[in-house]
C-alpha cells in the first residue's frame, strides 16, 4: 500500500528580526489511506506549521510534500484544486476559522460552489446530519452557536467535498472537557465511516490518545520520536518524550508517583542549533548529544533521534 | 486559552431575528436609549437635511436675486436671517449654500472612499512592489496637511467646483487607503481566509467575498467622518478664495463676503452661513459615532 | 484552626446568584483543589476570598475569615492591608496579568515597596526571582513581561505572590496558558513553596487531573454550588456527584487507546450527551 500522503525533508525557515527561526526543521512523514496518526509537542514544536505546510497552505523553504505519489510542493493555487479537494484543514478555533459574517448554510455551501458542485442543497443536508447538527441552524451565524456546535459546522464544511484526508490543528482546545469528548467521538465515527485519513495536531495527549494510532513526538521543528500511540504513552524511549509524559497531571497515580523526570532550566539565549536541538535541556545529555542524534529504531515502527533509545528506558513514571 | 461554554449559554444574537420580533418600535426605543449620539446626531442630521433638501429646491427667496434696496437688513419678520449687502436673503443662500455643500461633500466622502479603499484593498492583498509603491505615495500625499494639500491642488487646477472635489478627494484618498489596507493586512492572516484558500477559492474570490465585507466597515465610519471635513475643507478653500467662487451661495464664500461687514455690526451675513457649517459637521459627526458604535458591537 | 475559612458564602450580580452557600476551608500548609467548569463560579469565589469582588458583585449571606482574625467580606480595609502578607492571589494568564510597561523586576518590588518593606530591594527582588526558579535573575529582573517565556512570566507571578510571605495562596488558573512540561514545573515550584513555608493553597482548575495530583482535598464546584467535596482519594475513587463523575472520565486515561483505523475503540456514550445538551 502506498501511503496517502508523504512529506520528506520538510523545512520551513521564518526570518524573525534579523535570526533565523527553523520552524520545521527536515521532517519525513507517511501517512497511509485510513490511518489517523497524531502529532504531539510543545509550543515552538512547529506543529501548527507543519499542519500549513501539509496542506499546502504555506509553501516550504525546501524539501518536498507529495500526494499520491505526485509532487504537489510547489505547485500554484490553481493547480492545487484537486488537491485541496482532498486534503481539508479544520482549525483550532471555530470563531476565526469561519467568516463571521456567513450564516451557516452559506459557510458549508461555499466550498460547492466554488467546485460547481450540482444538488449543494441535497449534500448540506446530508453533511449537517453526519456532523450531528439540526437544520434549524443553518441560518444562524458561528457567534450564536456554543463551541462545539461551532466547531462541527466547521467539521462540515472540511467534509463537504468528500476529501481523503483531514488535517486537524488542535481540534478541541477551544471548547470545554465535556465538549472535547463528544467531539472526539464525533471524528472518530466520521473517520471509520468514511474511511478518511487523519492527521490530528495536539498539545494535548489525551485527543491523541483518543483518536490516533501512531504518534509523532516533535520538538523545536524536528522529530524527537515516532510510533505507535501505545508504545509511546506507555515506554517513550526519547528523553525528552519520557519528560513530557511524566509531565502530564495523571488522575491515578497522585500517591504512587516517584520523583518525575525534569528538564534541566534552560537560558534562551543560548540555544543550540546543532546536534540534538534537546541537548541544552536534557537531563541525560552526552557528550555524542552535540552532533545530530542517530534515529534509532527501537522496535519495528517505532523509533527516536537519541544516542539513549536503545538502551533500556527507565522513564521515572 | 479560552474554554468556550458549551450548550449552557450560548452567544447572544446581534438582533431580534426576522421581522417576526419584538415590534419594530420597540427595539427602536431601546436602540435609541443604548445610543445617545444616534439620538442627537439623528435629529440634528435628519434637520439639517429637511432643512438642506427644501431650502434647495423651493427657497423661500431667490438666493441669487439682488436687491440693492433691502441690503444690510438686519434679520427680522420678511428676512430671519436677514440680507446681505446685495439685498439678498441670508436664510434663503444659507438653506441653498447647506444643500450645495453637504452634496459637494458627499461627492467628496464617496470618491474618497470608492478609490481609496479598492486602493487599500489591492494593495494590502497582493502585496509585493504593488504594495510598496502604493504606500510611498500615499506616504507623500499624507506627508502634507491636508488641508494645505487640497489648497495646493485647488491652486494648480482652477476655480470650479470639479476641481475642488477632486482636490479634497486627493488630500483624503492616502487616510482611507491605509486604513482599508491595515484591515486587509489583518484579514489575510485570519484562518477564515485561510479555510477559504484551503477550500479551493480563487484570490480575486477570496478578496471579494472575504476580505472585502470584513474591511469595509472602518473605512465607511470614517468616510462618514469625513464627509464632515470635506465641508469643512470645501468651505474652507471657498472662504479663502481658491474654490468655489461667487455669486455661488457656498457657504464659505458667505462666510467670506460677509467677514468685512462684522465689524461694522452686521454680523448675520458671515454668522449664519458660519453656523450652518458647524451644525452640519456636527450632525455628521455624530451620526459617525453611532456608526463606530454599531461596527465595533458587531465585530467577532 | 485558622487558616481560610469559607462559609456559607452567597454572591450575587444583579440580583442573580454566582456563588451559592460555598463552605470551604484551607488549613495553612495544606493544598485544596477547586474544580469546576467556566462559569461555575470559581473566578468569583477567588477574587471574594481577597477582597477584591468587582463592584457589580454583592456578598449576600456568609462570609470568608482569614487567619481566625481578618474578617475578608466584612472589613475591605483590613482585608486590603494583609493583601500581599496575608492572603495573594496568582492569576491565569501571566503575560497579562503583569504591567507590560514595568519591568518585571520593578513590579515585585512594589508589592515590597507596598507591603512596607522598602530596604534592600533590589537584592531581594533578585532572590525571589531566583526562589521561583528563573535562572539569572539579576539579568531577567530588568528585562519586560514581553520579552519573558509564558512560564517565566508564569514564576514572576509567583515571585509577586510570595514575596511577603502569605499565609494563604489563591491560585486561579495557573497553568491553564502553559505547556504542560512548563505547568509541572510551576506545580511543583508551588508544592515546593507550600513545604517550606506552611503556605496554605487553593488550587482551581477545570482540570481535574491536575488538582487530584496536587491536592490534599477537592471540591467540586457547578452553577455556583459546591456539588462535592472531601479528600482527592476519595473524590477521585468514588465520585458520587455525577458531575464529578465526568470530570473524572474526562480526565482518566482510556486502557485501550485507538489500535487500528478499522477498529473503533470502546467508546464512551458516542454522541449522546449524558445530563445536558451537548454541542
Amino acid at each position: 500500500m502506498r501511503p496517502l500522503i508523504e512529506v520528506r525533508g520538510l523545512r520551513k525557515d521564518y526570518r524573525r528580526g534579523g535570526a533565523v527561526l527553523h520552524a520545521v526543521d527536515g521532517i519525513d512523514l507517511a501517512l497511509m489511506p485510513g490511518e489517523a496518526v497524531g502529532v504531539i509537542g510543545e509550543s515552538g514544536a512547529g506543529k501548527s506549521t507543519l499542519a500549513r505546510l501539509i496542506t499546502r497552505l504555506e509553501r516550504p523553504t525546501s524539501g518536498g510534500v507529495f500526494y499520491q505519489d505526485t509532487d504537489v510542493t510547489s505547485l500554484s493555487d490553481r493547480a492545487l484544486r484537486r488537491f485541496r479537494r482532498e486534503v481539508q484543514p479544520v482549525f483550532q478555533d471555530p470563531l476565526t476559522a469561519l467568516n463571521p459574517r456567513w450564516v451557516v448554510r452559506r459557510l458549508i455551501t461555499e466550498p460547492l460552489k466554488i467546485y460547481g458542485e450540482r444538488d449543494a442543497e441535497r449534500r448540506v443536508d446530508e453533511v449537517l446530519r453526519d456532523v450531528g447538527l439540526g437544520k434549524d441552524l443553518m441560518t444562524r451565524h458561528p457567534r450564536d452557536l456554543s463551541g462545539g456546535e461551532r466547531q462541527r459546522v466547521a467539521i462540515a464544511r472540511a467534509l463537504v467535498l468528500r476529501p481523503s484526508m483531514l488535517v486537524l490543528d488542535e481540534p478541541t482546545a477551544s471548547v470545554d472537557m465535556a465538549t472535547k469528548r463528544t467531539l472526539l467521538a464525533l471524528l472518530n465515527r466520521l473517520q471509520s465511516e468514511h474511511g478518511l485519513t487523519c492527521l490530528y495536531i495536539s498539545h494535548d495527549i489525551r485527543t491523541i490518545e483518543e483518536t490516533c494510532s501512531r504518534t509523532i513526538v516533535m520538538y523545536r521543528g524536528r522529530l524527537a520520536e515516532e510510533g505507535p500511540t501505545t508504545a509511546i504513552l506507555s515506554s517513550p524511549s526519547h528523553v525528552y518524550t519520557q519528560i513530557l509524559m511524566s509531565s502530564i497531571p495523571r488522575i491515578d497515580s497522585a500517591e504512587t508517583r516517584p520523583g518525575r523526570l525534569r528538564a534541566r532550566p534552560f537560558s534562551r539565549q543560548h540555544l543550540p542549533d546543532t546536534g540534538c536541538l534537546f541537548a541544552h535541556s536534557c537531563p541525560r545529555v552526552q557528550p555524542e548529544c552535540a552532533t545530530d542524534p542517530p534515529v534509532v529504531e527501537v522496535t519495528p515502527g517505532h523509533r527516536a533521534a537519541c544516542v539513549l533509545a536503545d538502551r533500556a528506558s527507565d522513564q521515572s513514571r | 486559552m479560552d474554554l468556550t461554554d458549551d450548550g449552557r449559554t450560548r452567544g447572544q444574537p446581534d438582533d431580534a431575528g426576522p421581522a417576526g420580533g419584538p415590534g419594530r418600535s420597540a427595539r427602536l426605543r431601546s436602540e435609541l436609549k443604548r445610543h445617545p449620539s444616534l439620538v442627537a446626531g439623528g435629529a440634528l442630521a435628519a434637520a439639517t437635511m429637511i432643512v438642506a433638501v427644501a431650502g434647495h429646491l423651493a427657497p423661500p427667496h431667490n438666493p441669487l436675486a439682488i436687491n440693492p434696496g433691502h441690503s444690510l437688513a438686519p434679520p427680522g419678520p420678511g428676512h430671519w436671517f436677514g440680507t446681505d449687502q446685495f439685498g439678498r436673503d441670508v436664510f434663503s443662500r444659507v438653506l441653498y449654500g447647506l444643500g450645495l455643500d453637504v452634496v459637494i461633500g458627499l461627492i467628496v466622502a464617496a470618491l474618497a472612499f470608492a478609490v481609496g479603499s479598492m486602493a487599500g484593498l489591492v494593495s494590502g492583498y497582493l502585496g509585493g512592489w504593488i504594495d510598496d509603491i502604493v504606500m510611498r505615495v500615499a506616504d507623500l500625499l499624507m506627508s502634507f496637511p491636508s488641508f494645505l494639500l487640497a489648497l495646493s491642488i485647488a491652486v494648480v487646477l482652477g476655480n470650479t467646483v470639479r476641481n475642488v472635489i477632486i482636490a479634497v478627494t486627493i488630500a483624503y484618498v492616502p487616510y482611507l487607503l491605509r486604513l482599508t489596507r491595515g484591515s486587509v493586512l489583518a484579514a489575510r492572516g485570519a484562518d477564515y481566509v485561510l479555510g477559504a484558500r484551503a477550500v479551493g477559492a480563487s484570490r480575486s474570490r477570496v478578496m471579494t467575498l472575504h476580505i472585502l465585507p470584513n474591511v469595509v466597515g472602518p473605512a465607511m465610519v470614517q468616510a462618514t467622518l469625513m464627509l464632515g471635513w470635506a465641508i469643512l475643507d470645501v468651505s474652507g478653500l471657498s472662504f479663502l478664495g481658491v474654490g468655489i467662487q461667487p455669486p455661488s451661495p457656498e457657504l464659505g464664500v458667505q462666510v467670506a463676503q460677509g467677514a468685512s461687514y462684522i465689524t461694522s455690526g452686521q454680523w448675520w451675513i458671515s454668522v449664519f452661513p458660519g453656523a450652518a457649517i458647524i451644525l452640519a459637521v456636527l450632525a455628521i459627526n455624530f451620526l459617525g459615532d453611532y456608526a463606530d458604535d454599531k461596527l465595533r458591537g458587531q465585530g467577532s | 484552626m485558622p487558616g481560610l475559612e469559607i462559609d456559607g458564602l452567597r454572591v450575587s450580580i444583579g440580583g442573580r446568584d454566582v456563588v451559592r452557600a460555598v463552605d470551604l476551608h484551607i488549613a495553612p500548609g495544606s493544598c485544596a483543589g477547586l474544580v469546576g467548569e467556566s462559569g461555575s463560579g470559581k473566578s468569583l469565589l477567588a477574587l471574594a476570598s481577597v477582597g477584591l469582588l468587582p463592584r457589580a458583585a454583592r456578598v449576600t449571606a456568609g462570609r470568608i475569615i482569614l487567619g481566625g482574625d481578618v474578617t475578608v467580606t466584612a472589613d475591605l480595609d483590613r482585608t486590603a492591608k494583609v493583601r500581599g502578607s496575608g492572603i495573594a492571589m496568582i492569576f491565569q494568564s501571566p503575560r497579562t496579568a503583569l504591567n507590560p510597561l514595568l519591568r518585571v523586576g520593578h513590579q515585585v518590588g512594589r508589592v515590597l515597596r507596598r507591603n512596607g518593606q522598602h530596604a534592600d530591594l533590589t537584592r531581594r527582588c533578585a532572590e525571589l526571582l531566583g526562589a521561583v526558579g528563573i535562572l539569572e535573575p539579576g539579568k531577567v529582573a530588568r528585562l519586560y513581561p514581553h520579552e519573558l517565556s509564558g512560564g517565566m512570566c508564569q514564576r514572576v507571578m509567583i515571585a509577586m505572590g510570595i514575596a511577603c510571605e502569605p499565609q494563604m495562596l489563591i491560585a486561579d488558573e495557573p497553568t491553564t496558558a502553559l505547556d504542560v512540561t512548563v505547568q509541572a514545573d510551576i506545580l511543583d515550584l508551588l508544592d515546593d513553596i507550600r513545604s517550606r513555608t506552611r503556605m496554605g493553597m487553593l488550587l482551581i482548575s477545570h482540570d481535574m487531573s491536575v488538582v487530584a495530583e496536587r491536592c490534599d482535598s477537592i471540591s467540586v464546584m457547578w452553577r455556583g454550588a459546591i456539588v462535592e467535596a472531601g479528600t482527592s482519594r476519595t473524590v477521585i475513587g468514588s465520585p458520587r456527584h455525577p458531575f464529578t463523575a465526568e470530570l473524572v472520565r474526562d480526565v482518566a486515561h482510556r486502557p485501550q487507546p485507538k489500535d487500528r483505523p478499522a477498529q473503533r475503540s470502546p467508546a464512551g456514550p458516542a454522541d449522546g450527551p449524558p445530563t445536558e445538551a451537548r454541542g
